[in-house]
């Protein structure tokens, strides 16, 4: 069992997750509500048993969430007995903080990261810990497991400390903070091969469902107040899954019969693509991620 | 989860190659081979290497990430990599190896059980190539691969291959490697990456995947000595007092008795905790939270170990540092020493030399700079307690943070306790501050005995034991006493304790453990000298009054002359001699007699002598004077 990787990335986690309860004083936890951060939320429990999480969950919520999303975020909170803020997009547009895109394909995927620095910002959050994992884009393959932001909350690539060891530096000035990604090392086999072996309950978005779709440049989005069709697309009911779960107007679903967790392992085992390849915010350009990143998108 | 991913096991590698090695081709190689490139990403790089107007599908555009990188054709920072195969899940540190990224190299070694290293078959063994291993070597990877690349642009002729296994092997035996493999590969053709290639049949060998899936894992680790670094102290209520932390070497069980360092207070193991329920025992990498039997103050820093089994303590440590920062190093200026979970001040002391990464050679320097690798002796305001990097990976490890900026500037790995420059110039000597007990010695009789020694010698042996603060002249006395009694035919010994700090105490630090020692390693030195007849000088600050009742102890009554050379603190503070005080003022030096440490002044001296009212001269004559009167130096 002593090399069994789950285990090893396991105690990886754990041990990233205790280095910030004792480094830092006001560390915050991004739950979107996806497997990544249900995940982190499962870790954290496990890292502080029996005390409580040392961890207040942030949720930046765009306002185009998945309803299903929410109502498992509730119901988890309230399980694990977590304390959760939310902050909404939506008010960052009404206070004239962002400006919204317009059109059929607008997106207010670009916009969360001003609620969320702003909300960094409100909270005196000196740390953020995140799901993000290093083989789900390029940009983040040189991530580090502490990175380092600046009082602007941007990350400069060329300047982010050396990684050595488990030894991790979260030394800063007032005002900077650190964005902290205890599963930097899993891969998405990996995070499901865990959810199974951990018997991780997740929003039903992840299953097999029938849905209405439509076809927008081969992407799969689901139909809803803020997608609906455009031109010649055409509304389809298919049988789909989500493999992230996002902001409804660029998370892409895949065809999948997969009903199950076990169906699932199976089903990425043999995936020919990425989950973030079925994501319409990564494909407008080539270095989108990195632009992204550089601007304090998580 | 199914049996068939239990067995599934995770080997941490980096690889190391430079600009032209075909290093990010060779690891895209290993990538699309083992089917872990998926079809959008393959897709993007085909559109990439159509834009640059490449004819073939570049595939070591899989792995540049950042746009700069892409743009310039070369990788600049350690970048992570994950690939799976049925029996092993990989994670590869992808690190430039550019001269000046030691840095990346050495951050991407410092988490590695394997590393690759590919030379170009057209080039032979490259200075850069040493380099690698080197750093390899000095990080304690304990599996190196020699992937000799491009064996297309040699028709994978065997003598070319063999040529640069009898090269390299060579080199690797000044290294102390534990294990060199060598493999003939072609990343471009694919040859012997993932499938056997059909074009070198002279070559029965595993293919590098083969390899990398059967090398055995777990040999970076530590499995006997239980370190148990504090992370963080849970207490949710009155009842539950937990000390959370991973595991970084050995394995604990419920019920073992332990000792908390610095504190040195014992215990036992009352249970191991997890999530999942509780342990009997847990295992080198575990994270788990330990409770014990009895309520201890405990916080992050401390380190829990088995009582039979304790870690080094020092405050003045020897290591191996590499510098990481544009900034380069401040000589004795103050750094904060991240090491476990311990987070304290320290300043490097000395720089005994800096070495060149491609000959190995060891040359003078005054700094360290970015890519830098040199010898220092570290100085800490509280004792580390460690074990070599050597032998653990965990323990012997840390970096040094710059307080200015917060960035972390060098990374070190501990070779053992601080040693004196001179023997350090010599060669590598182990450090290990071993100390056997000597059991089963039966003290040797002297076939002469101490009044025949006297009765040859014409006077009787003494130790004269100088006490007095740093700078005070103890020494400046004694040494010029002394070639009075040379001149007069005297039988003497001169000890002082810089001298004995560079040789017979140079595993010693500064506290007051250590101070103790040293006294008493002195004390029995003067009374070995002191059994062969002689008027033996002994110049130690000896700050505290039961070292030196000790001194006195190991002499007949009557031949121990306690003598205070008692000077006013302002006026040493004034002389300075060795630039200390400043440094001990400065809060540099810490435990410092007189500034930060005490000085319990004699109560019995038998000569108190005062060197800021008195001259030298008066001195002596004031000593040489209390000799002849004890009848030590027979009357004129």
């Amino acid at each position: 069992m002593l090399y069994n990787h789950l285990k090893i990335l396991e105690s990886e986690a754990i041990y990233v997750m205790r280095e910030v309860a004792a480094q830092f004083e006001r560390p915050y936890l991004l739950f979107s509500g996806g497997k990544d951060s249900i995940i982190l939320a499962h870790l954290a429990r496990k890292a502080f048993h029996p005390a409580p999480i040392p961890f207040t969950f942030l949720h930046v919520d765009t306002g185009h969430n998945f309803p299903e999303t929410l109502e498992f975020r509730d119901a988890l909170m309230e399980k694990i007995g977590a304390r959760l803020v939310v902050r909404y997009v939506q008010d960052s547009i009404d206070q004239g903080r962002v400006v919204e895109e317009t059109g059929p394909y607008a997106s207010r995927n670009g916009l969360q990261t001003v609620t969320l620095l702003d909300a960094l910002a409100e909270f005196k959050v000196d740390a953020a810990i995140g799901g993000a994992r290093r083989d789900e884009e390029k940009a983040r393959a040189k991530e580090r497991f502490f990175s380092h932001r600046d009082e602007f909350g941007q990350w400069d690539p060329k300047n982010q400390r050396p990684e050595l060891w488990n030894l991790y530096n979260g030394r800063k000035k007032p005002n900077e903070n650190f964005r902290v990604f205890p599963i930097s090392n899993w891969t998405e086999l990996d995070v499901w091969q865990y959810l199974q072996l951990e018997q991780i309950e997740l929003p039903s978005l992840y299953f097999s469902h029938e849905r209405d779709i439509i076809n927008r440049d081969g992407v799969l989005l689901a139909t809803s107040d803020v997608v609906y069709p455009v031109g010649n697309e055409q509304v389809e009911r298919r049988i789909i899954r989500f493999r992230t779960i996002g902001d409804m107007t660029c998370t892409g679903a895949v065809e999948s019969a997969a009903g199950t967790i076990d169906d699932i392992v199976a089903e990425v085992a043999s995936a020919r693509v990425t989950e973030r390849g079925a994501r319409a915010d990564d494909k407008r350009s080539e270095a989108a991620m990195e632009d992204r990143k550089k601007a304090g998108y998580f | 989860m199914t049996d068939k991913t239990q067995q599934i096991e995770l080997l941490r590698f980096t690889t190391a190659g430079s600009v032209d090695d075909g290093k990010s081709t060779l690891i895209g190689r290993m990538l699309y081979d083992s089917k872990s490139i998926f079809e959008d990403q393959m897709e993007a790089v085909e559109r990439a290497s159509e834009n640059r107007g490449d004819e073939e599908v570049d595939l070591a555009l899989l792995t540049d990430g950042l746009r700069a990188e892409r743009e310039q054709k070369i990788t600049i920072d350690v970048a992570y990599r994950y690939f799976a195969t049925p029996k092993r899940k990989f994670i590869i540190a992808d690190t430039p190896g550019h001269i000046q990224y030691t840095r990346n190299m050495v951050t991407g070694a410092s988490t590695a059980e394997l590393a690759i290293i590919l030379i170009d078959a057209r080039k032979g063994v490259l200075t850069q190539s040493k380099r690698h291993g080197f750093l390899a070597t000095l990080l304690r990877i304990p599996h190196l691969v020699v992937a000799i690349n491009k064996m297309d642009l040699v028709d994978y002729a065997q003598d070319v291959y063999e040529q640069i296994v009898q090269d390299y092997t060579e080199f690797a035996h000044l290294l102390n490697v534990q294990d060199v493999t060598f493999i003939p590969v072609s990343a471009l053709r694919g040859d012997n990456v993932v499938e056997k290639s059909e074009k070198m049949p002279w070559y029965d060998g595993p293919t590098l995947l083969h390899h990398l899936e059967n090398v055995n894992v777990g040999a970076s680790l530590n499995n006997v000595d239980f370190r148990y670094p504090v992370q963080y102290v849970l207490r949710p209520n009155q009842n539950f007092r937990g000390y959370a932390g991973q595991i970084a070497s050995g394995r604990i069980a419920k019920g073992e008795e332990v000792v908390i360092l610095p504190s040195g207070l014992s215990s036992k193991v009352e249970s191991v905790v997890t999530s999942d329920g509780e342990l009997d025992a847990a295992n080198v990498g575990d994270s788990i939270v330990l409770t014990l039997e009895d309520e201890i103050d405990i916080s992050r820093g401390d380190m829990i170990v088995r009582t039979n089994n304790l870690p080094q303590k020092s405050n003045r440590v020897d290591a191996t540092l590499c510098w990481m920062s544009e900034e380069p190093m401040k000589p004795r200026g103050q750094y904060w020493v991240q090491h476990t979970t311990r987070l304290v001040s320290g300043f490097i002391s000395e720089l005994n030399y800096k070495i060149d990464v491609d000959t190995m050679h060891r040359e003078d320097a005054e700094s360290l700079k970015l890519n830098e690798i040199g010898r220092i002796q570290l100085t800490t305001t509280q004792p580390l307690y460690y074990d070599r990097y050597q032998i653990n990976r965990a323990t012997g490890s840390f970096i040094l943070i710059d307080p200015a900026t917060n960035n972390t500037v060098a990374a070190g790995m501990i070779r053992g306790k601080s040693r004196n420059v001179d023997q350090l110039r010599e060669g590598e000597v182990d450090t290990s501050p071993s100390r056997p007990k000597s059991s089963n010695v039966v003290w040797e009789q002297e076939g002469i005995s101490l009044a025949q020694r006297e009765e040859r010698n014409g006077h009787k042996a003494a130790v004269l034991w100088f006490t007095g603060l740093s700078g005070s002249g103890k020494s400046t006395i004694a040494k010029k006493l002394e070639q009075r009694l040379f001149a007069d035919g005297v039988h003497t010994t001169y000890l002082d304790g810089d001298n004995l700090r560079h040789g017979l105490n140079g595993d010693l630090g500064f506290s007051s453990a250590d101070r103790q020692e040293n006294i008493r390693r002195a004390s029995e030195l003067a009374k070995l000298s002191f059994a062969h007849g002689n008027v033996t000088l002994a110049c130690f600050i000896s700050p505290f009054t039961a070292d030196r009742r000790f001194a006195r102890g190991l002499v007949p009554d009557g031949r121990f002359l306690e003598i205070y050379v008692k000077c006013d603190l302002d006026v040493v503070k004034r002389r300075d001699t060795k630039g200390f005080y400043a440094k001990a003022i400065a809060g540099e030096i810490a435990d410092f007699t007189g500034i930060s440490s005490p000085y319990e002044e004699p109560e019995n001296a038998e000569l108190v002598v005062e060197t800021d009212i008195q001259s030298v001269d008066e001195i002596v004559e004031q000593i040489l004077a209390a000799l002849y009167e004890r009848g030590i130096l027979p009357n004129k």
